[in-house]
């Protein structure tokens, strides 16, 4: 499969403490996560970043730049190929943006005012659920170790704090510069907007403020307002624009998706990305069955879609025809079908049409896999077991605005002790991967990518790495460091470097090379 | 318009018959839903006003 990462912006508060500094407690949770890895984490390495390049081929003038796009060093400095050398420019770090570049090859950091984990760059949609799970016992261990200093912090894996806020949870896809962008959004659309159905998270209230009672499938859905655009913080699009690829940018586009929700099961997780791959493959391959499923108006559907609990509400097509997400999701299927590689997609392929023929047959067939279907269970055996009796008799069930069910869709999230974990923890939800797999790759990354150097050298190395970031591995091997080394990985697959591999061997007391 | 209602659905949104039948599950994985819903009983039932109003985050990405 395809190159792609996860990123997950979780939900943080202090128990007890309402008023409490989100962009501190992120900040302080960072730093305890350095200190539980005992010094094996390493700065981020701002130097290469290009956060002002759109994916349509323009580039959008700093001036006319709102500040949270700015995430690059005003200092950018062009890497040529290979090892180039770089001056120090001292090691400062701003505390209410700390960075730490993780042995598993991700990046847990400070984004706006919440921690944020970037997995590392994986290849298959079982990998990508591994490095996921293990980023969020990582926040948990954290989160342990902020408390043993006598912080008191809590984790949400959630998008919506029902008072209009929303965060992102975000793939990324590593797709061939060759294809049209215009294209990639217009066949990719009718995916996002029907594959709600299979991945959903569920969320309690409707409206950015949760303002009418309901339940609804996604947790995203009314936060999206246009197709396409460069912004992920305001005016949110299907299609994200970013043209930041963190590769070479003449053969790759690194799609950015963030429409999905953050997802407390396995199975979403690996559909969510197995099914986009699949997908995006047929897109790449200019295969046409896909145009005869857009969508005449795809940001209404986005949140029709999300409404309809009962999946029998049928989407308007460009064709002015009419089919249900699960009919899309369906069609869907069977061209990516030709587009499998290995045994992994065969697999995924297989639990895709599995969930499509539960939701297709009856929603509630898929408690055991899709998210919004679990919870939707739960919360309904909740809203029986709270009815109470009225003046007429009649059983009356709480309305959706009940603050019990509201506190339960945020509990739903909670890492380690949310309703989610412990649904899972009694076996009442199918997993896809292993605890033993998931406990190696909180300190082991990935061995089909780069991360698999930057993992390596940042517990292995520590003595010599100064920073990292997803192309580029900084080294600090001058006596006088005067100059860094920078190591450029512009492939995401290569998981070799002349240099960082002869290093990687080298046993023993660290050394320090004196440059002439 | 979406469908946010149906009869023949479980999905109702306000499940007005006091007799619906419950949705046909698995004994066992019922029993799981039961004993969770016990576990967090006490807690939900007094402290969710207070944990849903102090419950704030600011809008990221």
């Amino acid at each position: 499969m395809r190159v792609v990462g996860i990123e997950t912006e979780y939900g943080v508060t202090e128990p007890g403490n309402p008023a409490a500094n989100p962009i501190l407690l992120s900040s302080h949770l960072v730093q305890a996560c350095r200190v539980w890895l005992g010094n094996s984490s390493t700065r981020w390495d701002y130097g290469g970043e290009d956060p002002l390049m759109d994916l349509r081929g323009m580039r959008r003038q700093r001036r006319y730049a709102t500040a949270d796009l700015l995430t690059d060093s005003p200092e950018y400095s062009d890497l040529n190929r290979g090892v180039t050398l770089r001056r120090r420019r001292g090691s400062w770090e701003d505390p209410a943006h700390l960075n730490a570049v993780l042995a598993n090859g991700a990046r847990f950091y400070v984004d706006h005012a919440h921690p944020e984990y970037s997995g590392p760059e994986v290849t298959s949609a079982h990998d990508a659920v591994v490095w996921d799970v293990a980023g969020d016992r990582i926040v948990l261990a954290a989160a342990a170790q902020m408390r043993a200093q006598g912080d008191d912090v809590a984790l949400y894996k959630n998008n919506v704090d029902g008072k209009g806020a929303s965060y992102g949870t975000h793939e990324n896809y590593l797709v061939t510069r060759g294809v049209a962008f215009d294209d990639l959004a217009r066949r990719l659309i009718p995916h996002l907007v029907s594959r709600q159905v299979v991945v959903g998270a569920g969320r309690v209230g409707i409206g950015t403020h949760g303002e009418t009672p309901g339940f609804q499938i996604s947790q995203r859905a009314d936060y999206i307002e246009t197709e396409v655009g460069l912004e992920t913080t305001l005016r949110r699009p299907i299609v994200n624009t970013r043209d930041e690829p963190h590769a070479d940018r003449r053969k790759w586009r690194r799609l950015h998706i963030i429409t999905g929700d953050a997802n407390s099961m396995e199975i979403p997780t690996y559909l969510k990305v197995g099914a986009t791959s699949l997908v995006l493959s047929a897109v790449e391959a200019d295969d046409d069955r896909l145009d005869v499923l857009a969508l005449a108006d795809p940001v209404a559907e986005v949140g029709a879609v999300s409404r309809d609990l009962t999946l029998r509400h049928r989407l308007r097509l460009a064709s002015g025809e009419h089919a249900t997400a699960v009919d899309i999701q369906r069609a869907l299927l069977t061209i990516a079908r030709d587009y499998a590689s290995d045994a992994e997609d065969t697999r995924v392929l297989e639990r895709w049409e599995r969930v499509i023929d539960e939701l297709g047959r009856e929603p509630l067939a898929a408690h055991r896999d899709v998210e919004w279907v679990a919870k939707l269970r739960l919360f309904g055996r909740m809203r029986e077991r709270y009815a109470t009796v009225g003046t007429d008799g009649r059983s009356q069930v709480p309305t959706w605005d009940d603050d019990r069910l509201r506190a339960a869709d945020l509990q739903w999230s909670e890492l380690g002790s949310g309703l989610a974990a412990r649904l899972s923890a009694a076996g009442a939800v199918e997993r896809v991967v292993s605890d033993a797999q998931i406990e190696h790759a909180m300190t082991t990354p990935p061995s089909t990518t780069r991360a698999w150097l930057r993992g390596r050298m940042v517990s292995g190395r520590r003595d010599i790495v100064d920073a990292a970031s997803w192309s580029t591995i900084v080294l600090d091997r001058d006596a006088e460091h005067g100059h860094l080394e920078v190591v450029a990985l512009p492939d995401p697959h290569v998981n070799s470097h002349p240099l960082v591999d002869a290093l990687l061997a080298q046993t023993g007391p660290a050394r320090t090379h004196t440059r002439g | 318009m979406p469908q946010t209602t149906s009869s023949s659905s479980p999905f109702e949104e306000d499940a007005p018959e006091p007799d619906a039948p419950a949705a046909p599950t698995a004994q066992s994985s019922t029993d799981a839903l039961d004993s969770l819903l016990d576990e967090i009983d006490d807690t939900i039932q007094t402290n969710a006003s207070q944990f849903v109003r102090s419950f704030v985050q600011k809008g990221g990405q």
